[in-house]
């Protein structure tokens, strides 16, 4: 049995009120929710459900379906790398490699002590700058394998 | 004669009017070099087929009298080349136009569609010989079809935990995308269990944070498994452990027909829908060695007499200005439509009537009375069931309906898994004998047998009620305003000056609409009956696969009536044997040992967040 408290649900209420409790409108509010929470667990989606008049299962199939939504916290700083193409053929796989070797996790999750969070996008239109590196919303252009130290022990 | 003429030119020029009407609604088209008119609007593959040419399609599902069709583009099979395109066209997705060329028998198409069947085997497992839809799968003929004999493409391959649920199995490893699934649980039955889940080649249906199915909200209605083209979703076989009991000389093994059977059974073996095979079925029971060979019907009979007597509680109390009574009364026989009410509208559970299902009551029956008659303990007996439905195997397992941990019905088998242990019993169905039912749980009433069609538990209910109630007999036992197809449905019944309002519905989605309507107030009745499958049991998910067609489902529904007319006792409460039972041993209906025996309680299991303070 999963627990949720008063003032959550009434947010998530207030969220699905905004779209009309449209079911149509659930990406929408998937956002919105997700803005507020951070993301989305199983015990929010289930809260949307009820309050869409849809299913848990189409929940959680939209949720699963877009990488932007997540059902585990982010870290306090969030990084993104860049997978577009420019991003991509300039090394951003071994970019990925070394975070995940620095930070002890895989992409889509979230460091022990919840500072650092790994995950990929493709290109925010930065190419020149390629590979790229989000870290919150400051971006790091150029990045090598020598500088993912240097980047991550700014944030320690 | 003058007005006579006058209506026949009417007629002559209304008919003119049609045929011009269908002239400018129908186009020409070549198939294969050959011309042919069709509608206009059509699919390329609604107008072949309309003209008698079959485009191969494995996601497609056309489910014409579920007004119902699931297209999802999905699977690319029924590609076919259209002169003047450089594309290969969906035959599914693409409209006719005037004047248009297709070609569907030339080697593009027929390599193009072989690729794309051996790339959706290549990540398919291939142990057909050992799969439980050997013989009975979409894929397995399609390959057949397309004579593919090696599969060119080696790739990665989905490997998903098998999930095994009361009545249901699935294994995605065996899924091929196609998606009608999905169509049957959310758009057909609105349960909402299952759902796409994922992208790309991760992509699968589950239920939601892919829990297993017995945790979500699936009420193993069965529809899912009975449009599922190959074995990613099929029933939970308990064929195996019936021939066990069976080799058991330590258990005296008794099974109980349901009335649907009787009616669909035949078509495995090759007779026309409808026909009803109620002998051959017993003899073909004795001949496997169970020692009784009941009948549902009987304890149909059974639930008619607590039911009814329930249903006129309730409306006596009503009518004697009792503000607490619950009305309408919800017949409560179909275990999908427990499971429905109890996750989706919990609020309402106080409606049903506590009588549990014919199947429950026979189990309960069986393993007091008739064992006690026998002098066996219930532990030496073993009740089987014969149900079109996969959500019987659930009903059986529900701990309400043990005791001391033995259930009251031990096994379930569908009418699709009878079917095969016939045949592997090696016995050749067409030479059967007909035999009776043994006696004395095998005798029943007309309107024990239509409890197997919509609108027939409730007219069982009412030929009883309305002689209870008017302490009168009635002139005519058939209710033709309770009968048909329609999805929802609605009469009243005059009770001697007494109206009394029934509601009908079939197919959850229906149902849905019903118990909103009722629970918004709009809709009042005094009785409904809701049937989770098309068409009640005789569109079961445990039948032989009707693949949408109603005309397979009204046969069966018309069989039903038939054997409900050749019967001599047509009401619930002029069976004998029911007489004797309460007799002998619950005294009345709705006395203390029939509540113990024969009634339910219903559970709230509508959610799995708990709202705390802050």
């Amino acid at each position: 049995m999963m627990t949720i408290c008063e003032s959550n649900v009434a947010k998530i209420e207030a969220i699905c009120k905004e779209y009309n409790c449209d079911k149509g409108e659930l990406i929408n509010v998937l956002h919105q929710t997700q803005n507020t929470f951070g993301y989305l667990p199983e015990d929010v989606q289930e809260i949307i459900a009820e309050n869409l008049q849809t299913s848990l299962a189409q929940v959680y199939g939209v949720v699963s379906f877009y990488s932007f939504f997540t059902m585990i916290p982010k870290g306090k700083h969030p990084v993104n790398i860049c997978k577009g193409t420019a991003c991509y053929v300039r090394g951003a796989e071994k970019i990925i490699d070394e975070f995940k070797t620095l930070l002890d996790i895989n992409i889509g999750e979230t460091t022990a002590d919840e500072k650092f969070s790994l995950s990929s996008l493709r290109c925010i239109g930065a190419c020149g700058l390629a590979p790229v590196v989000l870290i919150g919303d400051k971006v790091y252009g150029r990045v090598t394998l020598d500088s993912v130290k240097e980047i991550l022990d700014e944030y320690q | 004669m003058w007005s006579l003429y006058g209506k026949m030119q009417v007629s002559c020029s209304s008919l003119k009017l049609i045929l011009y009407y269908n002239f400018m609604d129908t186009i020409s088209i070549k198939i294969d070099n050959k011309n042919f008119q069709v509608e206009k609007g059509t699919t390329i593959l609604d107008a072949a087929k309309s003209v008698g040419i079959n485009i191969p399609t494995l996601c497609y599902m056309h489910l014409h009298d579920l007004n119902t069709t699931h297209n999802p583009t999905g699977c690319r099979i029924c590609v076919v080349e259209v002169v003047g395109r450089k594309n290969l066209a969906l035959a599914c997705a693409t409209e006719c136009l005037p004047g248009m060329e297709i070609k569907n028998q030339t080697i593009r198409v027929l390599n193009s569609r072989k690729t794309i069947l051996e790339l959706i085997l290549s990540d398919h497992p291939t142990d057909c010989l050992i799969c439980a839809k050997n013989g009975d799968c979409d894929l397995q003929s399609m390959a057949q079809q397309m004579g593919i004999r090696e599969i060119h493409y080696k790739g990665e391959q989905s490997h998903y935990i098998k999930d095994t649920s009361p009545a249901i199995k699935r294994d995605m490893d065996k899924c091929i995308g196609c998606r009608r699934c999905l169509t049957m649980c959310n758009d057909v039955q609105t349960v909402g269990a299952l759902s796409a889940i994922n992208r790309g080649f991760m992509s699968v249906v589950a239920p939601a944070f892919q829990m297993n199915l017995e945790d979500s909200v699936c009420t193993y209605c069965g529809q899912c498994v009975a449009v599922c083209p190959t074995a990613a979703l099929t029933e939970v076989d308990h064929t195996n452990l019936v021939i066990r009991a069976l080799a058991d000389p330590t258990k005296t093994v008794v099974v109980q027909t349901a009335p649907a059977v009787r009616v669909a059974l035949g078509e495995e073996f090759g007779y026309e829908p409808g026909t009803i095979v109620t002998g051959k079925m017993t003899a073909a029971l004795k001949d496997m060695g169970f020692d009784y060979v009941f009948d549902t019907d009987f304890a149909a009979d059974l639930t008619i007499m607590e039911e009814a007597t329930e249903l006129l509680d309730r409306l006596t109390r009503y009518i004697n200005g009792d503000t607490t009574v619950k009305l309408p009364l919800l017949t409560s026989c179909c275990p999908a439509c427990v499971n429905f009410f109890e996750h989706q509208f919990p609020e309402m559970k106080d409606i049903p009537s506590t009588a549990r299902s014919p199947q429950q009551m026979f189990g309960a029956i069986a393993k007091t009375y008739f064992a006690d008659k026998l002098g066996i303990k219930r532990e030496n007996m073993v009740v089987v069931s014969i149900m079109p439905c996969l959500a019987k195997k659930y009903e059986c397992s529900r701990d309400e309906f043990k005791t001391n941990g033995n259930p009251d019905v031990d096994y379930v088998l569908s009418t699709r898994e009878l079917s095969r242990l016939i045949k592997q019993a090696s016995i050749d169905f067409d030479s059967l004998i007909p035999l009776e039912f043994d006696h004395p749980m095998g005798e029943s009433s007309g309107a024990g047998v239509i409890f197997g069609t919509t609108g027939g538990v409730i007219e069982a209910a009412v030929r009883t009620a309305y002689e209870t109630f008017t302490k009168q007999k009635l002139d005519k036992v058939d209710f033709k305003q309770l009968r048909g197809m329609d999805w929802i449905r609605e009469s009243t019944i005059d009770f001697n000056g007494t109206p009394i309002k029934i509601g009908i519905a079939h197919g959850l989605g229906n149902a849905r609409k019903l118990l909103q309507e009722i629970r918004e107030g709009k809709s009042q009745y005094h009785a409904i009956e809701i049937m989770a499958c098309p068409g009640g049991c005789i569109g079961g998910g445990g039948q032989p696969l009707h693949h949408g067609d109603s005309n397979i489902l009204l046969a069966r529904q018309k069989a039903l009536y038939a054997a409900d007319k050749a019967k001599v006792i047509r009401k619930s409460h002029e069976n004998p044997s029911i007489q004797k039972l309460y007799t002998e041993f619950l005294e009345r209906p709705m006395s203390e040992k029939a509540h113990q025996l024969l009634h339910t309680h219903y559970f709230d299991r509508s959610t799995h967040v708990e709202i705390t303070k802050d």
